[in-house]
C-alpha cells in the first residue's frame, strides 16, 4: 500500500506541485525567478564550490534523462563493456565533483557572515534535500553496479509508466530500499522546484547564441 | 539614414566644485534600500584617482567594453563569446566583488544613549550594513581618494597615468604642481552598449524613443554578466534582491519634462540635458573606427538637427515634432557637435557614450617671482604665457587624452585652445588689458570667431534653467495614440508592446532571515 502512495501518487503529486507551482510562479512573481547569485558577496570560494557542482550534476541529470529518452539506443550502447565502464566511471567522477561542490558551498554559506545574511529557510532546505540527493545517488551507484544498465530495465520503465498515466509500480517495487529513497528523493526535489531558488534551472538563456547583441525595445506594434 | 533621438548630457568639468549633492539627491532617490547601499548609480571622482569601483578603468581587470578584431573588422565583448557567456554563467571570472566597492556601514548610534556610566565617552561603532555585525577596521569607501587622499596609492595607480614618464609622474607629486580635478559619473546611454549585449537574459535593453538604457527587473536572473560588460562599471548587482540595478536617467522625471536629480541639485550648474539626433544605420561603422578616429566618427554619428534631409528623415522614423524641435535647441548638441567642446569618456571602450565632458582648463605652470605668482613665461608679452602654457600644463595633455579622446592628444589640444581663445576674448572685452591683434590670433587658433566665442561664453557662464535643460515631455499615453491614430483613445484598446519596467520592487523581495 504504501509502496502505491509512494511509487504511483507521490510522483504525480510532485509533478503537478513542481509544473503547476513553476507556472504560477512564473505568471504571478517573475521578479523572483533569479539564480540569487552570491558571487558579489564571495568570490573565491565560489568557485571551487559552484563550478564543479553545477557541470558534475548537469551532465549526470542529462545522462539520466538521455537514458529515460532513448532507452533502447542506451541500452546498446552499454552493451559493450569497455562503454559501460567508461560511461559508469565519468559518471562517477562527475557525481564526485558535484558532492564536493556542493559540500563546499555548503561550508562556505556555514562560514560566511556575509552570505549567512542573503541565506534563507528554504535555501537550507533545498541544500540538504540535494546533499542527500546526490549523496544516495553516489552511494547507489557505488554498491549497485552497474547502474547504467540496470536502470533501463526498471526505473525507465517505471518512468516511462508514469507518462503514460499507467504506474506500474512492479518495475521498481522490488529494488533496495536506498535506490526507492534515491527515486522518491528526486521526485520530492520536482516538488520543491517552484517553493526555492531551484526555478533558475529553467531560466538558462540558450537564447543568448541565437539572438543579436543589442536590445531596442519602443512602443510598437504587436 | 535612419534617425533616431537620444537624451544625452553635457558635464563642463571646469565648473565642477566637487561637492556631491548630485551623489546625494540620486542616492535619497533611488538607491537608499536594502541591497543597493552600496550603490552609487551617481559618484565624483577624483582625477587623478582609482575611482569606484577602483581601477574601474582596467580592463585586463574586469574586460568590460568591446575590442576590435582588425583582421576581420569584427567587435566582440572583451569579457568573453556568447559561448563563453554560457560557459562561464555558474561563475563569473571577471566579476569585481563587494571589496572592490566597499562595504556600506552605518553607525551603532544606539549606543551614544544607553552605554552604561564609565570613565570614557561612549562611541559608536560601525556597523556592516550586510551582516550586521561591527566592522573594526572600515578599508573603503565610496570616495575613499576624494581630492587625492592617499594619492601615493590610490593616484598613482590611476590607469590613465600608464603612458605618464617617470618625470611627468614625479611632477605630480610635487607639491607646488600638484592638480586634480574631478570627474562626476553615471551611466552613459550608450549607444553601443556592453551591458545590453553582456545580457545572456536580454533583460537590460534600450529604450527606443530616449536612449535610456535600463534593466526589466523581471527579466534579470542574475548571471551578472551585464556588470563585467559595462567598462563604466556603472551596472550594479542588488544582493539582496538577487537582480542587476543601473542609473536609469530618472526616466519617470523625464517622462514629465522634469530633469533628472542629479542635473536638478548641481551646485556649480555644470550639467547641460538635451536630444541629439543620430544615424543609427551608422553606429556599427562608428563603433568599429580606428582607436585615434573613434570621438570624431561618434561625432559624425550625431546628426545636424537644422539639415532638412536629417528632419525628414528623422520624421519618417518616427521622431516627433516636438523632438526635433529640441534637439535644435538642444545645448548638448551646440558643446559636443557644433563647438566641439564636449568629449565622450573613455571612447576607446567602444560603446559610444552618450554623455560628454567638456575638459577643465587646469592650471598652468606657474612659480612664486618677487611675491607674484607668475606663469612660467611671465617675461613674454601678451598672450604668450596662455597659449604656450598649454604645453606645460600641469595635467599633461597625454593624461586627458587618454581620459576623453581615446588618446588623442590633437583633439585636447583644439578643445583647449578654443577654451583659451573664448578667455582671452572675454578678457578683452572685459579686463581691457590683451590687445586685439593677439585676441585675433588666439581665435583663428582656436579655431573660432568672436560670434561663437560670445555663446560659448554664455552657455558656460550664464545659462539660465531653460538653456541648460531642453528635453520635452515623453508623452508615453499619446505616443500610444500616434501609432495607432485610428483606434479608440478612450477604450485604450490598444495591440502595443509597451517597454517593461526598469527598476523598483511592485512586492517585498524577501530573502535573508
Amino acid at each position: 500500500m504504501s509502496d502505491i502512495i509512494l511509487l504511483a501518487v507521490f510522483p504525480y503529486v510532485a509533478l503537478v506541485l513542481g509544473i503547476g507551482g513553476g507556472i504560477y510562479r512564473y505568471r504571478h512573481d517573475r521578479f523572483s525567478y533569479s539564480s540569487l547569485s552570491s558571487q558579489l558577496l564571495e568570490n573565491r570560494r565560489l568557485f571551487w564550490g559552484s563550478v564543479p557542482w553545477h557541470y558534475g550534476i548537469t551532465i549526470v541529470l542529462l545522462a539520466h534523462l538521455v537514458a529515460f529518452l532513448i532507452p533502447g539506443i542506451w541500452a546498446r550502447i552499454i552493451a559493450e563493456p569497455l562503454t559501460l565502464y567508461t560511461l559508469e566511471v565519468t559518471g562517477f567522477a562527475l557525481a564526485l565533483a558535484a558532492l564536493i561542490g556542493l559540500s563546499v558551498l555548503i561550508i562556505r554559506r556555514l562560514t560566511q557572515p556575509r552570505l549567512l545574511a542573503v541565506t534563507t529557510t528554504m535555501d537550507w532546505v533545498l541544500l540538504a534535500v540535494l546533499l542527500l540527493q546526490v549523496a544516495l545517488g553516489f552511494w547507489v551507484s557505488l554498491f549497485y553496479r552497474w547502474g547504467a544498465d540496470w536502470y533501463v530495465h526498471t526505473s525507465v520503465p517505471w518512468l516511462v509508466s508514469l507518462a503514460s498515466f499507467n504506474p506500474q509500480i512492479q518495475y521498481v517495487a522490488s529494488l533496495p530500499w536506498i535506490v526507492k529513497f534515491h527515486l522518491l528523493t528526486g521526485f520530492f526535489l520536482i516538488a520543491l522546484f517552484p517553493f526555492t531558488r531551484l526555478v533558475h534551472v529553467v531560466a538558462l538563456p540558450f537564447w543568448y547564441l541565437w539572438r543579436p547583441y543589442q536590445v531596442v525595445i519602443r512602443n510598437r506594434k504587436m | 539614414m535612419k534617425i533616431q533621438s537620444q537624451v544625452s548630457m553635457v558635464f563642463h568639468l571646469d565648473k565642477c566644485i566637487g561637492c556631491h549633492t548630485c551623489t546625494i539627491a540620486c542616492k535619497n532617490i533611488w538607491t537608499d534600500r536594502k541591497g543597493a547601499e552600496y550603490m552609487y548609480w551617481n559618484n565624483v571622482e577624483t582625477k587623478p584617482g582609482t575611482g569606484y569601483p577602483t581601477r574601474w578603468e582596467d580592463q585586463d581587470k574586469y574586460r568590460g567594453g568591446w575590442r576590435l578584431d582588425q583582421k576581420k573588422n569584427r567587435l566582440h565583448l572583451r569579457l568573453q563569446g556568447k559561448w563563453g557567456t554560457l560557459g562561464n554563467i555558474f561563475y563569473n571570472p571577471y566579476l569585481p566583488t563587494l571589496d572592490d566597492y566597499f562595504e556600506p556601514w552605518t553607525y551603532d548610534y544606539q549606543n551614544l544613549f544607553d552605554a552604561p556610566e564609565g570613565d570614557d565617552q561612549p562611541t559608536a561603532r560601525a556597523v556592516s550594513m550586510i551582516t550586521g555585525k561591527y566592522m573594526d577596521t572600515i578599508e573603503a569607501g565610496p570616495n575613499w581618494d576624494d581630492d587625492l587622499g592617499g594619492s601615493q596609492v590610490y593616484a598613482n595607480n590611476d590607469p590613465n597615468l600608464d603612458g605618464a614618464s617617470e618625470e611627468e609622474r614625479r611632477q605630480m607629486q610635487e607639491i607646488e604642481r600638484v592638480v586634480f580635478f574631478y570627474l562626476p559619473r553615471i551611466c552613459n546611454h550608450c549607444l553601443n552598449p556592453g551591458c545590453v549585449a553582456a545580457c545572456p537574459a536580454a533583460a537590460i535593453y534600450k529604450r527606443g524613443e530616449d536612449g535610456v538604457v535600463l534593466v526589466n527587473q523581471d527579466r534579470c536572473r542574475a548571471w551578472r554578466m551585464c556588470i563585467s560588460g559595462c567598462p563604466y562599471k556603472k551596472t550594479y548587482f542588488n544582493w539582496s534582491t538577487g537582480k542587476a540595478e543601473k542609473c536609469i536617467l530618472c526616466y519617470p522625471r523625464l517622462e514629465s519634462e522634469q530633469p533628472p536629480a542629479c542635473f536638478h541639485s548641481c551646485v556649480g550648474r555644470i550639467r547641460y540635458v538635451g536630444l541629439l539626433l543620430y544615424d543609427a544605420s551608422r553606429l556599427e561603422q562608428a563603433a568599429k573606427a580606428p582607436q585615434e578616429s573613434l570621438v570624431q566618427a561618434q561625432r559624425d554619428v550625431i546628426m545636424d538637427p537644422f539639415d532638412p534631409e536629417v528632419i525628414a528623415a528623422a520624421k519618417a522614423s518616427g521622431v516627433p515634432d516636438l523632438k526635433i524641435e529640441a534637439a535644435q535647441q538642444s545645448p548638448v548638441y551646440k558643446f559636443v557637435k557644433r563647438w566641439g567642446l564636449a568629449l565622450p569618456l573613455h571612447a576607446e571602450f567602444r560603446t559610444l557614450p552618450m554623455l560628454f565632458y567638456v575638459p577643465p582648463l587646469g592650471p598652468v605652470l606657474a612659480k612664486m617671482n618677487k611675491g607674484m605668482y607668475d606663469t612660467a613665461d611671465a617675461d613674454s608679452e601678451g598672450l604668450t604665457p596662455m597659449m604656450s602654457a598649454l604645453e606645460k600644463s600641469r595635467m599633461p595633455l597625454r593624461y586627458m587624452a587618454s581620459l576623453l579622446s581615446a588618446g588623442n592628444e590633437q583633439i585636447i589640444r583644439d578643445v583647449y585652445r578654443k577654451q583659451m581663445a573664448v578667455r582671452l576674448f572675454m578678457r578683452a572685452k572685459t579686463a581691457k588689458d590683451v590687445p586685439a591683434a593677439e585676441v585675433e590670433k588666439a581665435l583663428t587658433e582656436g579655431n573660432t570667431n568672436a560670434q561663437e566665442a560670445e555663446a560659448i561664453y554664455r552657455l558656460t557662464a550664464l545659462p539660465t534653467y531653460e538653456e541648460r535643460f531642453v528635453v520635452p515631455a515623453m508623452e508615453r499615453e499619446t505616443a500610444v495614440e500616434d501609432l495607432f491614430p485610428a483606434l479608440d483613445p478612450v477604450a485604450r484598446n490598444y495591440p502595443v508592446h509597451k517597454g517593461e519596467v526598469g527598476i523598483g520592487y511592485r512586492r517585498d523581495p524577501r530573502r535573508g532571515p
